[in-house]
């Protein structure tokens, strides 16, 4: 085992007690990025080649002499006596739609490649002062515009560490490939639709989405204002617990951001999970794909691989004294996806526009008599295909003459959504539960290229994941075994608003009952 | 069942989003978000009455967990030059752009 392995609690002690320096930790991990992740993604990759295909790709930017600096930082104030930090000497990575003070800040969109950050985002700046070292900024999918990080303008995207031809999911791809191959202890990603969740179920990583509004999104270069959320990607939920910590609470350049005081996140975790009321709900056991043929939606039974971990999960918290309710009824969940296609769409084409070429960003060379020409070379050229079709779709849905039958419809299926939480999580209610327990994604990772061209198939993985959005609550994955193909499979527990200690607990409660299975000892397969 | 969005409301569409879109990925698009559009057409599916409000965020924000809006104080901004220095034409601090189309009123 080498440094680099070790979690962000285990570094910080070691740091700490001076049992190792930050530098030797930094250089662990530099290492490891050197042995596994491959060129980083650049907007001119030329061909893709076969050692391309083995390696992560975890990266856009990364900038070591940097990180040594503040590695160097960490332990000058060791030496000194001084506070280093709650994350003393912990490396990370920050998935590239965060702005931070001199590093490009690309959105990993052609439009902004040449962007370099004024100002650093809130949550990476609170992480800066708890002694974090960030070793740079992973890739994702264009404007966090996807769910497989495969339509990044930074090629070659970034690939699944347990099997290199599969995909690490997305948008937050490069954080949780980042994480599950040891390039940094912790992440920082984002979930609209699942973003965090879905690429850590497909990476074999915990994935934390909290409460909107529980942690600021100053800086955050933003896709959809009323669904994003900035959240931990770690390896365990201690780790994950820390990061929380250091990144929540109120700021005032964030208006949506929340006064509630942050917990002690650590201290909630180990409180166990008696008396926990945990639902399933047979709306979860379901998945929704469309007919490749016709594009008619078809709904199915879950395969029992996916909900197999699932039903143990249950049966193992019900062992350490939580009560498990079944038949919960979610009926709404269905009009998940269909109401992300169009929210979603119509706060992107809306936050999009600002991208113009005029003062910041790609701006067209060839030469333009006009200023509307210029906005539209600049935009076309500089824009991929997944912003231009959510800007366009987000153009139709808002159009004064169909917005009423889709968008103002769909905000109201969104209180739909809303209440289904509402209903279950309420004390006085029939079910009055604290979380409700569901599978992750309805696959495991699927296959480069495999699904890429089918726009809807795509979104479609985020059917599990996205009504926690619609409604703001906060949800968690979690590793919960492997597939027949050695591929990570995840379990997703959703609890009520601001109510992340319990997510916390059900996760560290999972996490130390199944401690010794043989699934955790297998590592991905690049680190083999 | 006729596609929903024509050549002729898609090209209306890039023309308010501003873009510019070459053939072959214009008609994959226009294709694609037809296809999604099937899928939104489930929100049909059932009856949303009078009495539900639109929700325009999930989590509620009453004012004991809102902060309240900031003094209008006017503050400069720290890192103008470095935000200028970016800009792809400048001239004195101005961002430099074509023209703006003229029309003669009559």
């Amino acid at each position: 085992m080498e440094l680099c392995d070790l979690s962000a609690l285990e570094i910080t002690r070691l740091i700490k007690s001076r049992k190792a320096s930050a530098v030797e930790v930094l250089e662990s991990c530099l290492e490891r990025m050197g042995a596994v992740d491959g060129r980083p993604g650049s907007i001119e990759p030329g061909e893709i080649t076969s050692d391309d295909k083995q390696k992560v790709h975890a990266f856009i930017f990364s900038d070591s002499d940097a990180a040594l600096e503040q590695a160097k930082a960490v332990d000058k104030a060791i030496h000194q006596g001084d506070d280093p930090g709650l994350l003393a000497g912990v490396p990370y990575t920050v998935k590239d739609i965060f702005c931070v003070e001199g590093t490009p800040s690309t959105a990993a969109s052609k439009i902004l490649a040449n962007f370099i950050a004024p100002y650093t985002a809130t949550p990476v700046e609170r992480m800066q002062r708890e002694g974090a070292v960030m070793l740079g900024k992973v890739n994702l999918d264009e404007f966090t515009f996807g769910s497989s990080t495969e339509s990044s303008a930074f090629q070659p995207s970034t690939r699944n560490p347990w099997d290199p031809s599969t995909v690490p999911g997305g948008s937050s791809g490069g954080s949780t490939a980042a994480v599950a191959a040891c390039e940094g202890a912790l992440s920082l990603g984002t979930d609209t639709a699942g973003s965090i969740r879905q690429p850590a179920a497909f990476c074999g990583v915990v994935g934390f989405k909290p409460t909107y509004g529980r942690v600021s999104r100053y800086g955050l270069i933003a896709f959809a204002s009323s669904l994003d959320c900035p959240g931990p990607v770690a390896r365990d939920i201690p780790d994950t617990a820390l990061m929380l910590q250091v990144i929540s609470g109120r700021d005032p350049r964030d208006s949506t951001s929340v006064t509630l005081p942050v917990p002690d996140y650590l201290a909630d975790m180990e409180r166990g999970v008696k008396g926990i009321r945990i639902g399933l709900s047979p709306e979860y056991f379901q998945i929704t794909y469309p007919d490749t043929e016709t594009g008619e939606l078809i709904v199915q039974q879950l395969p029992g691989e996916i909900s197999t971990p699932v039903l143990k999960a249950a049966q193992v918290l019900k062992e350490m004294g939580a009560e498990i309710i079944e038949n919960v009824p979610m009926p709404h969940t269905r009009y998940g996806i269909p109401a992300y296609f169009v929210i979603s769409r119509v706060e992107a084409a809306s936050n999009l526009h600002r991208f113009d070429g005029v003062k910041y960003g790609y701006r067209t060379k060839s030469r333009q008599e006009e200023l509307s020409a210029l906005y539209q070379k600049s935009r076309g050229e500089g824009f991929g295909r997944q912003p231009k079709l959510r800007i366009l779709m987000g153009m139709y849905v808002s159009a004064a003459q169909y917005s009423e039958q889709y968008y103002n419809r769909a905000l109201k299926i969104r209180s739909l959504i809303r209440k289904d939480f509402d209903d279950v999580f309420d004390p006085r209610g029939k079910y009055h539960l604290d979380a409700l327990l569901t599978p992750t994604t309805p696959t495991p990772a699927f296959k480069m290229d495999a699904v890429y061209g089918d726009s809807v198939l795509m979104q479609y993985s985020d059917q599990l994941t996205v009504a926690a959005n619609h409604a703001g609550v906060p949800g968690v994955s979690i590793p919960a075994g492997l597939s027949s193909e050695g591929l990570p499979l995840g379990i997703q527990f959703l609890a009520s608003d601001y109510a992340e200690s319990t997510l916390l607990r059900l996760g560290r409660a999972y996490e130390l009952a199944t401690q010794e299975e043989a699934w955790r000892k297998v590592r991905p397969q690049v680190l083999r | 069942m006729a596609e929903e969005i024509s050549r002729e409301t898609f090209d209306h569409l890039v023309h308010l989003a501003a873009l510019e879109l070459e053939g072959q990925e214009a008609e994959y698009i226009r294709k694609q978000l037809n296809l999604q559009l099937k899928s939104v057409r489930e929100l049909q599916s059932i009856p949303v009455g009078e009495d539900i409000p639109p929700a325009r965020h999930g989590v509620p924000f009453p004012p004991e967990i809102s902060a309240p809006p900031r003094k209008d104080e006017w503050l400069p901004c720290p890192v103008s030059d470095q935000i200028v220095k970016q800009a792809p034409q400048t001239e004195d601090r101005y961002f430099v752009v074509p023209e703006i189309p003229h029309t003669r009123l009559e």
